[in-house]
């Protein structure tokens, strides 16, 4: 950065600094007419998507920061308090959240591309090094980041994650001891992640930065592979690509802001709006979307390591060693090649019987024969962790494993089938991570975890010895001279932005919809759902199947997993008003809803989120709020004398509970705590139509079914049994603006008031994101035109 | 990278024109967008809604003895509330209004001539100056002393000696009753 040469500025002011430190010559040289190959396709926006991405990041996590409260009692409502009481709060942690999975999908493209390119390859190696280091770096980042909210999946994720570690033999268990700070995640460990949440993206700044700097040593690469001959091949970085890379990241953020303002939990998990209660695990814990491939690879190893299983291992090895990565076997090897397959496949079908049919009743007789059975070179944990990481280290030697002279794959047949199948391999086992691990998902993840190393530890080997070198053009110019097919490419990236996630994502328009309920979408629905709706069990009526729920002391909401078997049916789509993009809520059922919760629900749950100032949206005058307020009565103090005392309320206390704590609610439900309702609607998968549902769902017990005293039949319960009698009765409320006093209406008017509660924020969300989308497509086609009439001097 | 533009060569002046002006309204397009970042990224440090909420207090009056003074907390901040005596009432009464710094009648700063309420925050740099009890000095015109840059304040909680610019400030206030007072 020291260069001798410099060319004076016009501006005296720029020209003292410059003079001084020549900064401006730095970014004139590096980002004005850095000589850029002037036939990049759109993938090649996504590397300044993913900086635009991170300087997001950081910028709402600071403001964030300002307003969060990283100690385990006050986490959860610190978050929930930036949601509903900070000033624009609700957008900043919307922009948080779903700007780590859009981080994460620029990223994942930005890898891609370098792979499908070759861009790893020389002199680009310690380039792409750096790059999977900042990937590393922000998996740690994103998994601290997802703990802060100290939800359910907060809280149960870290305990997952950080017992990884106590795989490792011997010093596993007190490294885990190390990380936690105690004996179990708790505060130390919150406070711990905090700090290195907030550290972690400045040592991504910082490892970006020699990415750049590296890249800039180097020069991109292009979709042609070939280097640069001379200036005819390029073209200045300012203004071709700024403006190129400008539009390109304004078509990335449409569809990010589509999803922050109007399915802003279509990413995350419904089970995360639960508090963290270290006495009970959801049923179905799954980590965020862009880590379920490298999950599904940690669970493909199900089984011990024996000795039979590595005899195999041992030859196939020297086998892929011999005929992949050397050009030609060993004479003795390929003289001997017959006995020793032989060989392995004796080896084998024991190995893998142990491994994989152990639990086929059919084959016990046979496996009963296997000796030294109990051998185990390696437990299925440590394989599962070893495999996890190796799937991450394999991508740090991919320069030192492929050495085929032709990097791009346009130019190598082969090579992109394999790339695209791993592509495809990479999706299905994201699919597999999200899945329950049993049944079809394991084996299907077992081969597509085979064939993710086997791409990068046999295929790419083989393809360097075997793959004909093909004439590639002789330079970038008289390429794109001829091929004006680059516009197909850059349609296609196009489509890939604007339809991965919305693809992967499929249904995501239900709000609260979790990632892998969309993604399942077809026939696995009633699996997906039935974990979070056995929460349900015990969060709508903390169940009374006492087996199941019983140590909830602590938290409030939560549950454990319901009856097992049943496959409650799906949820019928109510026609919410406050549903679709320009929804709004219905202030006339808002306030029946009010009255339906505060006759009948309040006098068990409490909603102590809300505040009575609060009901203001809903269309009540300030006397009004201060008379609902004030019908309840408060404990206050200590006054003068140091007495606690009563008082009448006031608009800014929150709504009052019914119970003085968690126990007395229990003992005076029959064992069962009925759960807060403030955020009943987001923390349940199905949202407004699954309470609706349990509202609605109680029917006579079908003959044959025993119900234990206190529970009742709802046919969208989860297992069935609910310990809530069913609540609202005809009649039960008189409302006065004439509505039917009929169950259906009392359900969908409290429904509608409880969607509210848990969502206060959604017709702003909605405005504001109507605005926001309209101005950036504007913005984007004013750039295309500006791009489009600079690149015409290019032609 | 479309190639089916070719260069325009005629009419080069009225393209220039049209460049010009597509390219000004993309960057008028940059400076809103990023301005309407800006402002809920910074708005967001104003105070949240709970504790704009909480910005009234409600304060019985009866313990408090003439020449008795009480301290409650307001919006964070200490408020004073003096009960005065028949002589700090007169002495406040009887000053020159207009030999003060920051001139105000005890009149302009009281409603009940027996009931000063101040926000107890020095208007010097923020201290809280001493006299609330009867064992504080109480400075030299008998009010409050503020001890970090040595400010004076009278019985009106007005500026006399020192560095502080402006009176002690009275906050909002009302009467509920003959003895208790909503402070916000």
């Amino acid at each position: 950065m020291g260069s001798t040469e410099r060319k004076a500025f016009d501006n005296p002011v720029i020209e003292w600094v410059d003079s001084r430190l020549p900064i401006f010559t730095m970014m004139q040289r590096e980002y004005g007419v850095f000589p850029t190959p002037k036939n990049f396709n759109y993938f090649w926006n996504f590397g300044a998507i993913a900086m635009v991405m991170l300087v997001t990041m950081i910028l709402t996590g600071i403001l964030l920061a300002m307003h969060y409260n990283p100690s385990a009692a006050g986490a959860f409502d610190s978050v929930e308090r930036i949601m509903r009481d900070v000033k624009h709060g609700w957008m900043l942690r919307y922009l948080h959240a779903n700007g780590a999975s859009f981080f994460f999908i620029a990223v994942y493209i930005h890898i891609f591309r370098g792979l499908y390119y070759g861009s790893y390859k020389k002199p680009r190696e310690l380039l792409w090094m750096l790059g999977v280091t900042i990937l590393l770096l922000m998996m740690a980042t994103a998994f601290m980041g997802y703990v802060l909210p100290w939800g359910q999946m907060s809280f149960w994720g870290a305990t997952v994650i950080t017992n990884l570690f106590s795989a490792i033999p011997l010093v596993g268990d007190s490294i885990v001891t190390l990380l936690w700070g105690g004996f179990s995640v708790d505060n130390p460990t919150l406070n711990r992640f905090f700090a290195l949440h907030y550290l972690l993206p400045f040592v991504i700044i910082a490892v970006v930065f020699l990415h750049v700097w590296a890249l800039h040593v180097t020069g991109s690469n292009n979709p042609l592979g070939i280097d640069v001959k001379g200036p005819q091949d390029t073209l200045p970085f300012h203004p071709y690509y700024t403006m190129k890379d400008t539009f390109g990241i304004l078509i990335f953020l449409i569809v990010y802001a589509a999803f922050v303002f109007f399915m802003p939990n279509a990413l995350g998990h419904p089970d995360n709006y639960i508090p963290a209660n270290p006495l009970v695990t959801p049923a179905h814990i799954v980590p965020e979307w862009y880590f379920l491939p490298f999950y599904a690879i940690l669970r493909a190893i199900t089984f011990d390591l024996n000795i039979y299983l590595a005899g195999a291992g041992a030859i196939a090895v020297v086998m892929v060693h011999q005929y992949c990565w050397v050009k030609t076997p060993d004479q003795r090897i390929a003289s001997k090649i017959k006995p020793i397959i032989a060989v392995a496949v004796l080896l084998a079908i024991p190995g893998s019987l142990l491994a994989f049919f152990k639990d086929v009743s059919m084959l016990k007789p046979v496996i009963d024969l296997i000796p030294f059975q109990s051998l185990s070179l390696m437990p299925a944990k440590l394989g599962g962790v070893l495999a996890m990481f190796g799937s991450i280290a394999v991508l740090f030697l991919l320069p030192f494993i492929d050495n085929h002279p032709v990097r791009s794959a346009r130019f190598r047949p082969w090579f992109r089938t394999s790339v695209y199948v791993l592509l495809a391999v990479f999706v299905v086992l994201g699919v597999c991570g999200s899945k329950p691990a049993e049944g079809f998902w394991v084996p299907l993840a077992q081969i597509t975890t085979l064939y993710y190393f086997g791409f990068f530890l046999a295929i790419l080997p083989w393809l360097n010895n075997n793959e004909t070198v093909q004439r590639v053009p002789g330079s970038i110019h008289e390429a794109v001279m001829s091929m004006p097919k680059s516009v197909l490419v850059a349609l296609l990236a196009i489509g890939l932005v604007a339809f991965a996630p919305t693809q992967a994502f499929a249904k995501a328009d239900k709000e609260a919809a979790p990632v892998e309920h969309t993604k399942a979408a077809t026939a696995d629905e009633e699996k997906v759902v039935t974990p979070a709706e056995g929460q349900e069990g015990s969060g709508e009526e903390s169940t009374a199947e006492s087996e199941h729920s019983a140590p909830a002391e602590a938290g409030e909401e939560q549950a454990a997993a319901a009856g097992g078997g049943h496959h409650a049916p799906e949820l019928p789509k109510q026609d919410w008003h406050f549903k679709g993009a320009f929804g709004s809520y219905d202030r006339a059922a808002l306030q029946r809803g009010f009255q339906v919760y505060k006759q009948v629900c309040a006098a068990c749950h409490g909603m102590k989120r809300v505040a009575y100032r609060n009901l203001s949206a809903l269309g009540y005058t300030e006397d009004q709020i201060k008379s609902v307020a004030a019908e309840y009565t408060y404990i206050d103090g200590p006054d003068e004398e140091g007495e606690m005392f009563e008082r009448p309320g006031k608009p800014s206390d929150h709504f009052k509970s019914p119970y003085l704590n968690d126990n007395q609610a229990k003992a005076s439900n029959n064992g069962a705590l009925p759960p807060d309702l403030s955020l009943i609607v987001k923390a349940r998968v199905g949202g407004p139509d699954y309470v609706y549902g349990i509202l609605t769902g109680y029917e006579a017990a079908p003959a044959g079914t025993e119900l234990a005293a206190g529970q009742h039949w709802n046919k969208y319960m989860a297992g069935n049994k609910i310990a809530m009698s069913a609540p609202l009765l005809e009649g039960a409320v008189a409302y006065e603006d004439g509505s039917p006093t009929t169950v259906d209406q009392y359900a969908h008017d409290v429904t509608q008031f409880l969607a509210w509660a848990s969502e206060p924020e959604l017709e702003e969300r909605k405005q504001t994101g109507i605005k926001v989308i309209i101005f950036l497509a504007v913005f984007a086609f004013l750039m295309y035109r500006v791009k489009k009439k600079i690149w015409e001097k290019a032609h | 990278m479309s190639i089916e533009n070719p260069a325009p060569d005629h009419g080069a002046h009225e393209d220039e024109g049209r460049r010009d002006f597509l390219f000004l309204t993309a960057a008028a397009f940059g400076a809103v967008g990023a301005g309407s970042v800006a402002w809920p990224f910074i708005d967001q440090m104003n105070p949240a809604a709970d504790t704009v909420a909480l910005s009234t207090t409600e304060v019985d009056l009866t313990p408090i003895e003439s020449g008795q003074a009480i301290t409650v907390m307001w919006q964070g901040k200490p408020v004073f509330i003096r009960r005065r005596t028949p002589e700090e009432i007169n002495s406040a009464e009887t000053t020159d209004v207009s030999a003060l710094r920051d001139p105000q009648t005890d009149e302009s700063r009281v409603k009940k001539p027996e009931w000063l309420v101040l926000v107890g925050i020095c208007t010097h740099l923020g201290c809280v100056p001493q006299g609330q009890k009867s064992t504080d000095v109480k400075g030299e015109y008998g009010g409050w002393f503020c001890p970090c840059h040595g400010s004076h304040y009278d019985t009106s909680g007005r500026i006399r000696k020192g560095p502080a610019p402006k009176n002690l400030a009275v906050p909002k206030y009302e009467f509920l009753a003959d003895t208790k007072i909503l402070i916000g």
